[in-house]
């Protein structure tokens, strides 16, 4: 056995192997990438979605921007209190108190309150059936084909008997159901006990009744009965002002539609 | 020399597809064409370290293992090499252009183990002869690189169709990818001979 071809084998492969480590490792420290580390401390305490719902390109953005000042704290709607507590560690400063916002379905057309005008057999996914003109006889309402429970990524949105509900105590508040809802009817409220409307119709009364029969109609009766003046009437649709509301339930009470509600946490 | 060396670069993307006539790199193949963006950004990416890759391996080859005759090493040499290139190209991506860096992101260090990039620094060794030198091999190298870009942006284009296709439901996901991954090798069956033919 010829043992010098051996050698020189091991000799090559491992000269090669050498040779590129130490180009590397040279590499390496010539291009080292100076890191901050205000940065990355900041980026592992936030959750990691990359859901956009702070305003910069993904947590590593928002994480640069707080670590420059540039930022407010308690934009990161998903990672919550502990979330802003664990960053103002890091960077020094008080904690200020979160709103928590949590989205919103505005609607309560279900199977019991409203009628289909047509029978839609596409695509399951609501932005299609509107594009083929929509099968339910509301035109502002529901369409229940879960486009909003298709980007959820916390599995809070299911659709409830035709109409989209979402979990207020899963919702993170990333806003990936309000961006993806192709008739605008998921909006953030405030996570705390108060008063919502829970219809986005902004046609005539009678037309809206016709269609829903949970439908705001616009009558003002809950303007007119409010004491705070937290109720406006625009458009033919009820909206609650939650700043100036007391919570005193007599909107509610005078709605002839059932379309005010409470908002249970 | 220029005739033939366009031949090579057309060969190369058509009549001899690394993905489609050769089924090398099915891996990223199927895996990142669901959307052209990202398509693109890994075929630049796979189209860079084949060219560097080649025109690396292929004096190492003829100048260190022939000499010495170790071709039977030409497999590890490769893929030690082309590791290391890989990691090279992204520490210099990293510093200098950190856009790029973030945008090609998981795919630069999958290029490590994409089998279209040894597959090219390996059968250029085979085709090498006094007619088919270092610069023909750069060619093929590049053409390859481009052909993996026509394979994977017309297919994501494919695949972008699929998605709102009325699909029964067994073959949904990834059945339904690969019948029309056939489907698009098949067609390119029918450019063999034809650059032949043209240039030849």
């Amino acid at each position: 056995m010829d043992y010098t071809m051996i050698f020189i084998a091991v000799c090559i492969v491992a000269g090669i192997g050498l040779v590129i480590g130490l180009i590397l490792s040279i590499a390496s420290i010539l291009m080292a990438v100076p890191k901050d580390e205000k940065v990355e401390a900041i980026t592992e305490a936030l959750p990691g979605a990359n859901c956009g719902a702070c305003g910069y390109s993904g947590c590593e953005g928002y994480a640069k921007a707080l670590a420059k000042g540039e930022a407010k704290l308690g934009a990161c709607s998903p990672g919550g209190e502990g979330c802003v507590k664990a960053i103002a560690e890091i960077l020094g400063v008080e904690a200020s108190a979160v709103d928590r916002k949590v989205a919103l379905v505005h609607c309560m057309g279900s199977c019991d309150n409203t009628d289909s005008k047509a029978q839609y057999q596409g695509i399951k996914s609501c932005a299609a059936a509107i594009a083929a003109g929509g099968s339910g006889s509301c035109g502002f309402g529901c369409v229940g084909l879960g486009d909003c429970a298709e980007v959820c990524p916390y599995g809070a949105v299911s659709i409830c008997n035709g109409v989209a509900r979402i979990d207020a105590d899963l919702c993170k508040g990333c806003s990936m159901c309000v961006n993806a809802c192709p008739r605008h009817i998921i909006s953030f409220v405030s996570y705390k006990e108060q008063t919502v409307v829970r219809c986005s119709n902004s046609d005539k009364g009678a037309q809206a009744r016709k269609v829903c029969k949970s439908a705001c109609i616009g009558c003002k009766k809950c303007e007119k009965v409010c004491a705070s003046g937290a109720v406006t009437v625009n458009n033919f649709k009820a909206v609650v002002d939650a700043e100036k509301c007391t919570g005193c339930n007599l909107c509610i009470e005078s709605c002839p539609q059932g379309c005010i509600t409470e908002f249970k946490v | 020399m220029i005739k033939a060396l366009v031949a090579v670069f057309l060969a190369a993307i058509l009549t001899e597809n690394y993905v489609l006539s050769k089924f090398l790199g099915i891996c990223p193949f199927l895996g990142v064409s669901k959307k052209v963006n990202t398509a693109l950004g890994m075929s630049a990416a796979v189209t860079f370290v084949m060219v560097l890759a080649t025109a690396v391996t292929y004096p190492i080859y003829m100048y260190l293992l022939v000499p010495a005759s170790l071709e039977y090493l030409e497999t590890i040499v490769f893929i030690l090499v082309i590791a290391g290139l890989v990691q090279l190209v992204e520490i210099v991506l990293k510093k200098y252009i950190p856009s790029l860096y973030n945008s090609l992101g998981i795919y630069l260090p999958l290029i490590t183990t994409n089998c279209a990039v040894l597959g090219v620094t390996m059968l250029v060794i085979e085709k090498s002869s006094p007619q088919f030198g270092y610069l023909h091999a750069l060619v093929n190298a590049l053409g390859a690189g481009i052909g993996f870009l026509v394979a994977m942006v017309m297919f994501a284009g494919v695949r972008q169709r699929l998605e709102t296709c009325d699909i029964p439901k067994s073959l949904k996901g990834l059945p339904i990818t690969l019948v029309a991954a056939s489907l698009v090798s098949l067609s390119f069956l029918g450019f063999s001979g034809l650059v032949d033919n043209m240039l030849g």
